[in-house]
C-alpha cells in the first residue's frame, strides 16, 4: 500500500479486504471512498410535452484516502462533483454504487451509532447562509454545539461565543443578530465559527473562505494551520484558489466531470501538473496585470452524454487518437502520485505549449492564453 | 448608448453614474459613512475590501432594494439623467431595475427561488423585461444558458435550483443579470463558486457583453489580481468608508492608504508560504472611532486619526484618506 493518503492504484477488493481482515483500528484511514458512483435521474424535455428520464452520474469511480492528519484540497471544474463527493463522504447522500468507509466501517451507519462522528468531524458548507437556520440568532447558533456536546457550563456560554467570534474576526455584537442583518462574508465566518465550536478533529469544508477579502481570509488560513499543526487536524477543503489549496494542504486532488484526475503532493502538482486539465487551471489562476485569457476551449461535455474515451478529449491541448479509445484510469506516476490520463505531460511538453510567445512569467507560470496558443 | 468599439475605452465628461456622500444607517449602525465614487460610461470598476464593509449594501442601494423603513439614507447617487435614485418611487425602479442597472447577487443559491424550476425562473424575467412571448422567451433563455457555459441547457431548464450545483447556480445568476442588456451592471462576486478556468470565461463574457454596449460595470471582488485584470479603477472600502481610490495599476502596485496596503499584503499566491496579517478586526459599530475607521488597526496611525476623520482628498489620479500615507514610491 503506498505511504500517500491518496492512493489510487491498489484495485478495491484487495483494498478494503486487506484492511479490516489485519489492521489494527488505528491504521485505518479515517475516510475511504471506493469506486464510488452517484447517480442523479434528471428529466429531460424531448419535445412538446415529452421527457424522458436520464441518469446523470455526478461521480464515478471515485477513490479517496483521507488519513489522520491528512490536508487534502479538492479542486476542480464546476459541476465536476465536489460536493456531492462531499456528501457521500459524510455519509448525507448513499452512493449508487461503490462503498464511503469510515474508518472501516460504512460511514452511513457509523454516522448513525457513533455518538462521536457528530462531534469530532465538523463540516462547512458550499451555501453558507442556507446553512444557518435564519430564525436563530448568531449567539444561538454557535451555542448549539457547545451546549449539544455538553462542552461548557450554561454560565460559559457567552464567553465561548465570544471567543469563538473573535477567533474569526467578528466583533462580539455580532452574536445578537440574525444571519439576515450579516454580510455574505459575516455569515462565513459564522459557519466556521460554528464548525469549530465542537472542537472537531476533522474539518471538512466546501468553499469555506470564498467570497472573504484577504486579510480575513489570510487569518482564517492561519487559525487553520494552527488547528492542523497542535491538534493534528485533518482537513478537507474545496477551494477554487490555487492559492488556498497551496498554503493550507499538503495533498490535491484534481476533479473534472465526476473524476478524480489527478492526486499528489500540492506543490508537485501545481509547479509540474501532469494531467492537462491540471495544467489548464494552474494557467487560469488570476495574475496581476495579464490579459484575461480563456485557458479551455470547446464546450464543456454534458454529463449526460460523455464523451468516448478519456472525458476530457474533446478539450485536451494533447489528444491523440488512442485517447478517445477508452477512459484512462487513476494510476501512479511518481512518488505519491497518480494521474488519469494516457499521455501524462512532461516536463518538455509543458514548456513547449507555454513557449511561442516570449514572457516574463517562470517556464512553470506562462502568461499566455491557450486560445491564442492553438490558434 | 454610445457605441464604444471594444478596445477603445470611452470615458464622457458626465459619468454614468456619481454617489456623493453617500450615508447608510440601521438602527444605531451607519453602515455606510460618506461614500463618494464615479463611473464613467463603457468603464468597469471594482469595489474591494473587508468583509462586511459596504460593498454589497451600495449595490444594492443602487437597485432600489433597501426600503426607506429599513435604513435612513443621505447624500446622493445620480444615475445619468435621473438625478438621485434614492428619490425614485417604486414606479421609477420599475423602469429601471433589471431592466438599466442589473445585479448579479453574491448568494446565488438564496437569490435563485427553490420553489420554480430555473427555467421557469428564466423564462418569466425575460417576459417580463422584454416583453417577449413564451416561445421566443424560452429560446432566448436557451441561448443565455449556452453563452454561460452550462452543458445540456434543455434538461437545466426543467432542473429546481438545488439539483444544479453552486457554481451553475451562479452562472444563471450572470445569465439573467446580462439577459436585459443593462447599462450598469452590478456583479457582486459574480464568480467566488467559480472554478478559475470557468471564473475567466464569465469574466470575459462580462467585459465583452457591457464593451459591446459601451455599458459599465461594478465588479465586487477579492481577488486583487482578478481586479488589476478586468477593472479599470479600483475602490477600495473599510467598514463603511472610502480608503483609497484610482486606476487599478497605480492601486494595486503603489498602495498609498495602510489599509490597501494590508490587503496587498495578504495576496496568496501558489507556493506563498507565510502570511502574516495582524490580529483584529472591525470594530463593532458601538465602538467606531469617530475618525479614521481603520485606526484601531493601523500602523501608521497618529494621535489625530481616531477623533478626526481624514478626508477623501486627490492626489495626481487617484483618492486617498489618510493622514499618514505610506510614501509615493
Ligand atoms: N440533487 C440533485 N439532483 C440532480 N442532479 C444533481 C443533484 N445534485 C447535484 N447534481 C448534479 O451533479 C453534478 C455535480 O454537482 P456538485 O454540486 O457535486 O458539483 P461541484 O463540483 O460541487 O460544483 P461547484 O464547484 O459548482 O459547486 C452537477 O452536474 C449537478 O447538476
Ligand atoms: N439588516 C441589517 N441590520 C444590521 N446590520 C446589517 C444588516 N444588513 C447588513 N448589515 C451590516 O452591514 C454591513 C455591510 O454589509 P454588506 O453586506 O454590505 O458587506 P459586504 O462589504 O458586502 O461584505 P462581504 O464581503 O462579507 O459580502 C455589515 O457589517 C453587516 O453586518
Ligand atoms: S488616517 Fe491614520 S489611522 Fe487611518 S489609515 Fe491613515 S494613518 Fe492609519
Ligand atoms: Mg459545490
Ligand atoms: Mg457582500
Amino acid at each position: 500500500m503506498s505511504e500517500t493518503s491518496l492512493a489510487g492504484q491498489v484495485p478495491a477488493a484487495a483494498t478494503h479486504g486487506a484492511e479490516t481482515g489485519a489492521m489494527a483500528p488505528h491504521d485505518l484511514p479515517l475516510f475511504e471512498l471506493l469506486d464510488v458512483e452517484k447517480r442523479f435521474t434528471i428529466t429531460r424535455p424531448t419535445g412538446f410535452l415529452k421527457r424522458e428520464k436520464r441518469s446523470l452520474a455526478a461521480l464515478d469511480g471515485v477513490r479517496l484516502t483521507v488519513r489522520r492528519g491528512a490536508s487534502i484540497a479538492l479542486v476542480g471544474e464546476s459541476g465536476s462533483g465536489k460536493s456531492t463527493l462531499l456528501r457521500v463522504l459524510l455519509g448525507l447522500a448513499e452512493p449508487s454504487d461503490g462503498k464511503a468507509l469510515y474508518c472501516g466501517q460504512p460511514v452511513n451507519e457509523m454516522r448513525a451509532r457513533d455518538r462521536d462522528f457528530a462531534r469530532s468531524v465538523a463540516m462547512i458548507y458550499q451555501d453558507a447562509r442556507a446553512s444557518l437556520d435564519p430564525r436563530m440568532t448568531v449567539k444561538a447558533l454557535i451555542a448549539e454545539p457547545l451546549m449539544h456536546f455538553g462542552l461548557c457550563g450554561r454560565d460559559e456560554v457567552d464567553d465561548r461565543v465570544r471567543a469563538l467570534l473573535a477567533r474569526v474576526g467578528l466583533p462580539g455584537d455580532i452574536a445578537a443578530r440574525y444571519p439576515a442583518a450579516l454580510s455574505g462574508g459575516q455569515v462565513r465566518r459564522v459557519a466556521i465559527a460554528r464548525a469549530l465550536a465542537s472542537e472537531p478533529t476533522v474539518l471538512i469544508a466546501d468553499e469555506a473562505v470564498s467570497g472573504l477579502d484577504v486579510s480575513t481570509q489570510a487569518q482564517l488560513l492561519n487559525l487553520l494551520r494552527r488547528l492542523k499543526r497542535e491538534m493534528g487536524l485533518t482537513l478537507l477543503f474545496i477551494t477554487h484558489d490555487l492559492g488556498v489549496a497551496s498554503y493550507l494542504c499538503e495533498e490535491i486532488a484534481i476533479m473534472y466531470l465526476g473524476r478524480i484526475v489527478e492526486t499528489g503532493p500540492t506543490g508537485a502538482v501545481l509547479s509540474a501538473p501532469a494531467h492537462p486539465y491540471s495544467l489548464a487551471l494552474r494557467r487560469a489562476a488570476p495574475e496581476f496585470f495579464a490579459p484575461i485569457t480563456d485557458p479551455l476551449e470547446g464546450e464543456i461535455p454534458s454529463p449526460l452524454d460523455l464523451p468516448k474515451g478519456c472525458r476530457f478529449a474533446t478539450r485536451c491541448a494533447f489528444v491523440e487518437e488512442d485517447c478517445r479509445a477508452d477512459e484512462p484510469v487513476l494510476a501512479p506516476i511518481a512518488r505519491g502520485r497518480s494521474v488519469a490520463c494516457r499521455h501524462p505531460l512532461h516536463e518538455a511538453e509543458r514548456s513547449a505549449f507555454s513557449s511561442g510567445v516570449p514572457s516574463p512569467a517562470p517556464p512553470d507560470r506562462p502568461a499566455t492564453g491557450g486560445a491564442e496558443l492553438s490558434a | 448608448m454610445t457605441g464604444v468599439s471594444s478596445d477603445v475605452v470611452r470615458v464622457d465628461a458626465a459619468p454614468l453614474l456619481a454617489i456623493d456622500g453617500l450615508t447608510l444607517e440601521r438602527g444605531q449602525s451607519r453602515i455606510l459613512d460618506g461614500v463618494s465614487l464615479t463611473l464613467g460610461r463603457g468603464e468597469t470598476l471594482a469595489l474591494v475590501g473587508e468583509s462586511g464593509a459596504g460593498k454589497s449594501t451600495i449595490a444594492f442601494a443602487l437597485m432600489g432594494l433597501i426600503g426607506r423603513t429599513e435604513a435612513r439614507i443621505a447624500g446622493k447617487m445620480r444615475f445619468d439623467e435621473v438625478d438621485d435614485l434614492a428619490s425614485l418611487n417604486e414606479r421609477g425602479w420599475s423602469r429601471l431595475r433589471g431592466r438599466r442597472i442589473a445585479m448579479v447577487f453574491q448568494d446565488a443559491g438564496a437569490a435563485l427561488d427553490p420553489c420554480y424550476t430555473v427555467g421557469g425562473q428564466l423564462v418569466s424575467v425575460l417576459r417580463r423585461q422584454l416583453g417577449l412571448g413564451k416561445r421566443e422567451a424560452r429560446e432566448r433563455a436557451l441561448a443565455l444558458l449556452e453563452g454561460v457555459g452550462i452543458n445540456d441547457p434543455e434538461a437545466r431548464l426543467s432542473a429546481y435550483p438545488h439539483e444544479l450545483s453552486g457554481g451553475m447556480q451562479q452562472r444563471i445568476m450572470v445569465a439573467i443579470a446580462l439577459a436585459c442588456n443593462p447599462e450598469l451592471l452590478l456583479a457582486d462576486e459574480p464568480t467566488s463558486a467559480l472554478d478559475v478556468t470557468i471564473q475567466a470565461q464569465i469574466i470575459r463574457l462580462i467585459l465583452t457583453e457591457i464593451r459591446a454596449r459601451g455599458a459599465s460595470c461594478v465588479f465586487v471582488l477579492h481577488d486583487l489580481a482578478l481586479a488589476s485584470q478586468s477593472c479599470d479603477r479600483i475602490v477600495v472600502l473599510y467598514a463603511g468608508q472610502v480608503m483609497e481610490a484610482g486606476p487599478s495599476r497605480g492601486i494595486l502596485e503603489n498602495p498609498r492608504h495602510p489599509y490597501t496596503r494590508l490587503l496587498k499584503s495578504c495576496v496568496l499566491e501558489i507556493g506563498t508560504t507565510t502570511l502574516d496579517p495582524p490580529e483584529g478586526g472591525v470594530p463593532s459599530y458601538d465602538d467606531m472611532p469617530a475618525g479614521c475607521r481603520f485606526a484601531t488597526r493601523c500602523p501608521n496611525a497618529l494621535q489625530r486619526c481616531v477623533a478626526e476623520r481624514p478626508p477623501l482628498a486627490p492626489e495626481g489620479e487617484r483618492l486617498i484618506a489618510c493622514f499618514n500615507p505610506e510614501p509615493r514610491s
